[in-house]
C-alpha cells in the first residue's frame, strides 16, 4: 500500500494529490477568469449570445475617449481621502493604545468592534443615521448647537454623498488599521526605545524618528490597500445610494458592474476591469519602487 | 512642570478614546434604541430617545415572519459549515506540501497564489460569471460554496507560520516508525495546527456571514437568501418602517457581535498575523 513505497515516491503523490483541487479552485476561479476577461474585453459580447463578436481595441478606446466613464474616477476620491485620514486616525490610536493607559484593552475591543459588523446592515444603519429629516446625525448636532448644519442632506447632496459614503467606510475600518498597526508596533524591540531615552529623544521625537521609521513596511501596506480599496469601492454605494444622486456617488466598479449586468455589454466592462486591474498593478510597482528607494527591508 | 504636561497628555489621549468609543458607538446605539419601537412610538418621539419599553418584541417577530431571516442564518449556516470544512483541508494540505517539501514547482505554487490576491475578484466576476453558469451552480448553494473554499494566501502564510513551529524531529521519529507522509500529515500536523485552524474559524465565519456580493449575484432565488441578501429585500419592501428595519439590523448584528466578544484575543491574532508578517 502507500505506507511502503518508498519516501521519494511519497512525496511525490503527496504533492501531486494535495495540490491538485486547491491549484485546480485557483486556475478556475482567478486565473482562467481573468484571462477569459482579457478575452472578452478585445469582442463586442453581449454576455449571452454564442459568437462573440472581435472588435479589437475598441473597448479600450471607447474607455480612454468616453470622459464619462473616467469621470466616475472621482468619486473615487472621496474614498481614497478618507483612507489617508483613516489611516492616520488609526496609528494615532495604535501609539496611545500601545502607551500605559488604564482600560487599553477596552478601548481596543470597542475600536475595531465595527470592522466584525456586517456590511448590508452597517450601509443600512448608516442610511438612517444620515437621512436628513429623521436622522440622527442631524439631530445630534442641533443638539450641540450646530443647527445650521442640521438641514443638510447627507446622501443627496452631490459634491458631499461620497464624504458621506467614505466617513461610513472609515467608520467600519479605522480599527482594523489600528489593530494591524498596534502589532507592528509591539515588534518593534524595547531596547531602540531605551537607546533613544538615554540618546535624549523627547517623546515627539521618538514618534518620529524611531517608532514611525520602524513601521515603515506595515504603513507602506496599508497605504497600498488603501489606493487600491479606494479604486474597488463597490458595495457601500451599491447598497445605500445605488450610486445616486443622479450617478454622483457611482463608482468605477458599480460602473463596471452595470455596464456588464444591465447594459449587457460584457465586452466593454471587460475592458474596464482590466484598465482597472492595471491601475492596482502600477500602485504596487510605485509601491515597491519607493519602497527599495527608501532602503531598508 | 513635568508633571502637570503629562497629566496634559494623559487627558488628550482618553479625551480623543473617548470620541471615538462614541463615534463607534452611536450608529448602533441609534439602531437598538428604535428596534423596540412601535410604529407609532417611532413616529411621535425623538430617533435618539430611549424606548417606552425594551421588552416590546413586536418588531423583532415581524421580521422573522415577514421577512425569510429564519431560512437567511440557514442558508448562510449550510455554506459556513461546508465551506469551512472543505477550505480548512485545502488550507493545511497546501501549507503542509509547502512548509514540508522542497520541489522545483513550489516557487511557482506559492507565487500563483500571491499574485492572485492583487487580482481584484470583483472585476473578474463578468467572466466567473459565465464559469459558474456553465458548472450549473448558478442558483444554487454551490456557487458561493466553490467560491470561498479555495485557499487565500494569507490562510497559507498563517498555516506555514505554525508549521514552521512543528518540529521537524516529530516527521522524522514518526518516519522511524514508518508512518507514511500521509499519516505525518493526518496525525501530526493536522491535529497541530488546530490553534490556526480556530483562528481561520473565526475570520472566516465572519467574512462569509458578511459577504454580500456573492450570494447577491450568483443566487437571486428568493428561497435561497443568506442573511445579507434577506435584509437587502427586507429593506426594499419596508423602506419607510424605520423601526422594523432597524430590528432587522440588529437580529443581523447580533450573532457576529456575541462571538467578537467572546473571541475578540482570537480575532485579533488572525488579523495581525495574517497581515503583518
Amino acid at each position: 500500500m502507500f505506507g511502503t513505497l518508498s519516501y521519494n515516491k511519497q512525496k511525490t503523490i503527496i504533492i501531486v494529490s494535495f495540490l491538485l483541487i486547491p491549484l485546480v479552485l485557483l486556475v478556475t476561479f482567478t486565473y482562467y477568469p481573468a484571462i477569459k476577461l482579457i478575452y472578452y474585453s478585445f469582442t463586442d459580447w453581449d454576455g449571452y449570445s454564442p459568437e462573440k463578436p472581435w472588435v479589437g481595441l475598441a473597448n479600450y478606446r471607447e474607455v480612454f475617449s468616453n470622459p464619462d466613464i473616467f469621470k466616475v474616477f472621482t468619486h473615487n476620491f472621496a474614498y481614497f481621502v478618507m483612507g489617508l485620514v483613516q489611516n492616520i486616525v488609526a496609528i494615532y490610536f495604535a501609539v496611545v493604545l500601545n502607551s500605559k493607559l488604564r482600560g487599553r484593552n477596552g478601548f481596543r475591543i470597542m475600536l475595531f468592534l465595527p470592522y466584525i459588523m456586517n456590511g448590508v446592515a452597517v450601509a443600512f444603519m448608516f442610511g438612517y443615521v444620515f437621512d436628513t429629516t429623521n436622522g440622527s446625525l442631524n439631530l445630534f448636532l442641533n443638539n450641540i448647537g450646530l443647527s445650521s448644519l442640521a438641514q443638510t442632506s447627507w446622501l443627496g447632496t452631490e459634491g458631499l454623498v461620497n464624504y458621506s459614503l467614505a466617513s461610513t467606510g472609515f467608520w467600519r475600518f479605522m480599527g482594523y488599521n489600528m489593530v494591524i498597526y498596534i502589532a507592528s508596533l509591539q515588534a518593534i524591540p524595547r531596547d531602540i526605545y531605551e537607546a533613544a531615552k538615554i540618546d535624549g529623544a523627547g517623546s515627539f521625537q521618538t514618534l518620529w524618528r524611531v517608532t514611525l521609521p520602524n513601521m515603515k513596511a506595515v504603513i507602506q501596506l496599508n497605504l497600498f490597500l488603501t489606493v487600491t480599496g479606494a479604486l474597488e469601492v463597490f458595495d457601500l454605494p451599491f447598497v445605500l445610494t445605488k450610486g445616486g444622486p443622479a450617478g454622483a456617488s457611482q463608482t468605477y466598479v458599480q460602473r463596471v458592474v452595470d455596464t456588464a449586468f444591465a447594459f449587457n455589454n460584457y465586452g466593454l466592462a471587460s475592458a474596464m476591469s482590466i484598465i482597472l486591474l492595471f491601475f492596482v498593478v502600477i500602485v504596487l510597482l510605485v509601491q515597491q519602487l519607493v519602497l527599495s528607494r527608501g532602503g531598508d527591508k | 512642570m513635568t508633571h502637570t504636561k503629562f497629566r496634559f497628555v494623559d487627558f488628550i489621549k482618553y479625551f480623543s478614546l473617548l470620541i471615538g468609543v462614541f463615534v463607534v458607538l452611536f450608529p448602533p446605539y441609534v439602531v437598538v434604541v428604535n428596534a423596540f419601537k412601535s410604529t407609532d412610538e417611532f413616529n411621535s418621539s425623538s430617533s435618539m430617545a430611549l424606548p417606552k419599553s425594551f421588552l416590546n418584541f413586536d418588531n423583532f417577530v415581524a421580521v422573522f415572519q415577514r421577512g425569510g431571516l429564519l431560512s437567511g442564518f440557514g442558508n448562510v449556516l449550510v455554506i459556513i459549515i461546508i465551506t469551512l470544512t472543505l477550505n480548512i483541508l485545502f488550507g493545511t494540505m497546501v501549507a503542509y506540501v509547502l512548509g514540508r517539501f522542497s520541489f522545483k514547482m513550489k516557487p511557482v505554487v506559492f507565487g500563483a497564489y500571491l499574485v492572485a490576491t492583487i487580482i481584484p475578484s470583483i472585476t473578474t466576476q463578468v467572466a466567473t460569471f459565465g464559469i459558474i453558469k456553465n458548472m450549473g451552480l448558478y442558483n444554487t448553494l454551490g456557487a458561493p460554496i466553490v467560491l470561498y473554499i479555495g485557499a487565500d494566501v494569507i490562510q497559507i502564510i498563517l498555516y506555514l507560520q505554525f508549521i514552521r513551529n512543528i518540529p521537524v524531529d516529530l516527521d522524522e521519529s514518526a518516519m522511524v516508525e514508518g508512518a507514511s507522509l500521509f499519516k505525518i500529515y493526518r496525525s501530526i500536523i493536522f491535529p497541530l495546527l488546530t490553534p490556526a485552524t480556530a483562528t481561520l474559524v473565526i475570520l472566516k465565519t465572519i467574512s462569509i456571514y458578511n459577504d454580500m456580493y456573492i450570494p447577491y449575484l450568483y443566487m437571486p432565488k428568493q428561497s435561497l437568501g443568506v442573511v445579507t441578501t434577506v435584509l437587502m429585500r427586507f429593506q426594499g419592501v419596508n423602506s419607510g418602517e424605520w423601526n422594523l428595519i432597524c430590528a432587522a439590523i440588529l437580529l443581523i448584528l447580533l450573532p457576529t457581535v456575541v462571538l467578537y466578544f467572546f473571541l475578540q484575543r482570537y480575532i485579533f491574532e488572525g488579523v495581525t498575523s495574517g497581515a503583518v508578517k
